[in-house]
């Protein structure tokens, strides 16, 4: 077996690079990022032949090499520094066939770096009905390169791509002769300006080229996409569609997921159950049956929900339906000091905000793109939705009250309709307030409307919830560890003595009433009950106990770590099988007896959680991406006191 | 001679001239650039952003942008 060729992927977005790439690696690609910086990274290996492999670099989207963007930084640096770990021995500059003379620009300039290239021209399938023809041979003489007409929808010339990248050695190298030089010997001109006259005369080469031997119908591409933007972006109906579809997910969210969830949450409890009974007993065991299983319950649990907004966000993205959406809403955010491109963030906040946030990068006013990173925590994402969930179901009376709907769907709508809410009334106020200049800039791709390719959703909604649960869940598994230990030991005598003291106070209690007393004693004076009650006056005016405040702390690893938290606490040391509402509803406060999750309670937390900034990896991300810590912290301490006072005052009111 | 963000639906055009400072690189990389052809597919639902087809390639900018912009309807 030979050295796996190195091979990299770079196109224009929209034009099925991904599917491309999804063709060539199947299930053999792996999801990262590039060391230190959020851009993610695609890789993954193909079978060239039965003694040749290839690994795959799949390089962001990018309309050119100039360097404006950390997505093109990137791709500039894998191109043409030798020493590149990534540094490949050919490059696949992926066309759409459609669109061959603007996605020859970032050929051009690949091609000026002197590697050798297989230009593969995507989308044969569509040539014939947009009336396209290409002449490749006198093509691949004129841009001296070698050329695959292909269709990665349909499968086709992906044999001739294997064998022209097999054969990559007789390429030539010989760049484009374009005379620049005489631009960058301009002094007088910017970087843009350089960037501008590079631009033009790369176009008037691939003019030159391409005239002779590239012919397209205009008239016979156009006829579908026009009707369908009648209807999509029209004034009354583009706004219907939009929100039923919006609508229509939420709903689908919800009911879809339920089952899975249930399942899931059961089968956690009977393994952390079937472990503490069936294995030897010790430390391990119990660490295993109260910390790390429920721990990991509490990340599974989100699989089917995260799953399902993946796949009709990735649907939405891959229809071309999403550009509409951008087009249609941009005029309207704007007067909230957001872009249309802010309604990609704000929808993928209902999932998680990390990649929402990611994906603000898009927005190319700096003022609108900090509002956007700012406000997104506030849209309702998937981490909430357990605490939601649980708490909903423990103080808001079952029943029907609006137009058929459960009183639990009435309530869980309201509080995603508070998110968006919060999200559009703070930027506003940002907008108001923010002192920044900058050029409103915005462009959009329109691509066409696509039938979604199922490889391409598959393999998204795959990466995206392996990310998410693989990232969230290493945090999750850490705390409840740790959680588990702070937990079982503590500080002082009280806690090594708990077991006397109890049976010498408590003469008449025997049995599983004496050893509940006991676990509960221990618990109180563990580390972490300390520092509970260390806390437990600034939370009792919001009406917690010193558990609820032990979990509120432990949730800004991640908000979902709440359930996961009184999960450990409720069920270290006690033996009962319930599932965790169960142990949830018989929670009473050790002085009144009065049940802790109540009305008030349940309304102040679920208050609580819709505002507060509770999430390490957000903020993390959010330094990232406004590279400081000052609006990362501004955004946590905001979020998180309006949160304490609109939980203050909502305890008060209704106590 | 007239601006981008004063055609009507349905209008085609040849860009002229512009301040490249006030235009965002992508937008130039994406083909807009003097000798282009533009048409005008759409207006959205505020009049704004406007929908184009600039050389081949469909996007959308806003009238701010497209105000810098001199074409020569065709």
């Amino acid at each position: 077996m030979s050295i796996p060729l190195k091979v990299a992927l770079i196109g224009n977005p929209n034009t099925g690079k991904t599917s491309l790439f999804n063709t060539l690696t199947g299930l053999k690609q792996k999801v990262g990022n590039y060391p230190g910086i959020t851009v993610e990274k695609k890789t993954g290996t193909c079978k060239l032949s039965d003694s040749v492999t290839a690994n795959i670099i799949d390089l962001p989207g990018t309309y050119s090499l100039n360097a404006s963007s950390e997505d093109e930084s990137i791709a500039v640096k894998v191109l043409s520094e030798k020493e590149n770990a990534y540094y490949p021995d050919v490059v696949i500059v992926v066309a759409e066939v459609e669109n061959l003379k603007r996605n020859l620009l970032l050929f051009t300039q690949v091609k000026d770096l002197g590697l050798p290239i297989v230009l593969a021209i995507n989308m044969q399938d569509i040539m014939r009905a947009k009336g396209i023809t290409i002449d490749v041979t006198a093509l691949e003489q004129e841009l001296n390169t070698k050329i695959v007409v292909l269709s990665a929808k349909k499968n086709t010339g992906i044999a001739q791509l294997k064998e022209a990248i097999l054969n990559y050695k007789d390429i030539s190298l010989v760049p484009c002769a374009i005379e620049l030089n005489s631009i960058l010997r301009e002094a007088n001109l910017n970087e843009k300006q350089k960037q501008h006259k590079d631009t033009v005369k790369r176009y008037q080469f691939i003019k030159s080229k391409l005239d002779r031997h590239y012919t397209i119908e205009i008239t016979r591409a156009e006829g579908f996409r026009a009707k369908l933007d009648e209807v999509i972006t029209h004034k009354v109906f583009g706004y219907i569609i939009f929100f039923t579809i919006l609508f229509s997910i939420f709903q689908a969210l919800f009911s879809w997921s339920e089952y899975p969830m249930e399942l899931i949450d059961s089968t956690f409890a009977f393994l952390s159950d079937w472990t503490k009974n069936n294995l030897p007993e010790g430390v391990f065991t119990r660490l295993l049956s109260e910390g790390i299983i429920p721990g990991i319950g509490g990340v599974v649990i989100f699989i089917p929900q995260i799953a399902f907004l993946f796949l009709f966000l990735s649907i939405l993205e891959e229809s071309g339906y999403m550009s509409r959406v951008v087009f249609l809403m941009d005029k309207i955010m704007r007067k909230f000091g957001l872009s249309g491109k802010s309604v990609v963030p704000l929808i993928s906040g209902t999932a998680c905000a990390i990649p929402a946030i990611m994906a603000a990068r898009n927005i190319e006013n700096w003022k609108e793109r900090l509002i956007t990173i700012l406000v997104t925590p506030f849209t309702t994402c998937a981490a909430r939705l357990p605490v939601y969930a649980i708490i909903i179901s423990l103080v808001i009376p079952k029943g029907n009250s609006f137009l058929g709907m459960s009183n639990h769907a009435l309530v869980l709508m309201s509080l995603y309709m508070l998110g968006f809410g919060a999200a559009i009334l703070s930027a506003y106020i940002l907008n108001k307030v923010l002192k920044i200049h900058s050029k409103s800039y915005f462009v959009i791709e329109m691509p066409n409307y696509k039938m979604p390719l199922f490889k391409n959703v598959f393999y998204n909604v795959l990466d995206k919830t392996k990310a998410f649960v693989l990232g969230a869940g290493k945090i999750i598994l850490a705390v409840s560890i740790l959680l588990w230990v702070l937990a079982s030991y503590g500080p002082g005598a009280d806690f090594d003595n708990a077991e006397e003291l109890i049976k010498t106070e408590f003469t008449n209690l025997e049995g599983e009433e004496l050893d509940t007393k006991i676990a509960s004693y221990k618990l109180e004076h563990s580390y972490i009950g300390t520092f509970g009650k260390f806390i437990e006056p600034s939370i009792k005016p919001l009406g917690y106990d010193w558990k609820i405040g032990i979990a509120l702390i432990t949730s800004f690893a991640a908000r979902e770590v709440f359930i996961g938290t009184l999960a450990t606490i409720y069920s270290v040391g006690s033996d009962d099988e319930a599932t965790l509402m169960e142990k949830m509803k018989k929670e009473v406060h050790s002085d009144t007896m009065k049940p802790v999750f109540d009305f008030p309670t349940g309304i102040s937390l679920l208050l609580f959680y819709a505002f507060a900034m509770q999430c390490m990896s957000t903020v993390a991300i959010v330094k990232k991406e406004t590279n400081g810590w000052k609006w990362p912290m501004i955004q946590m301490f905001g979020m998180t006191i309006f949160a304490y006072l609109v939980a203050l005052v909502s305890y008060q009111v209704f106590n | 001679m007239q601006t981008l963000d004063t055609l009507r639906k349905g209008d085609k055009a040849i860009i002229t001239s512009f301040i490249v400072d006030d235009i965002p690189l992508k937008l130039i990389e994406m083909g807009c650039i003097e000798g282009s052809f533009v048409e005008l597919i759409q207006k959205a639902p505020l009049k704004d952003p406007l929908y184009l087809n600039v050389n081949g390639t469909y996007l959308a900018i806003r009238k701010e942008t497209a105000s810098q912009i001199l074409v020569e309807k065709v």
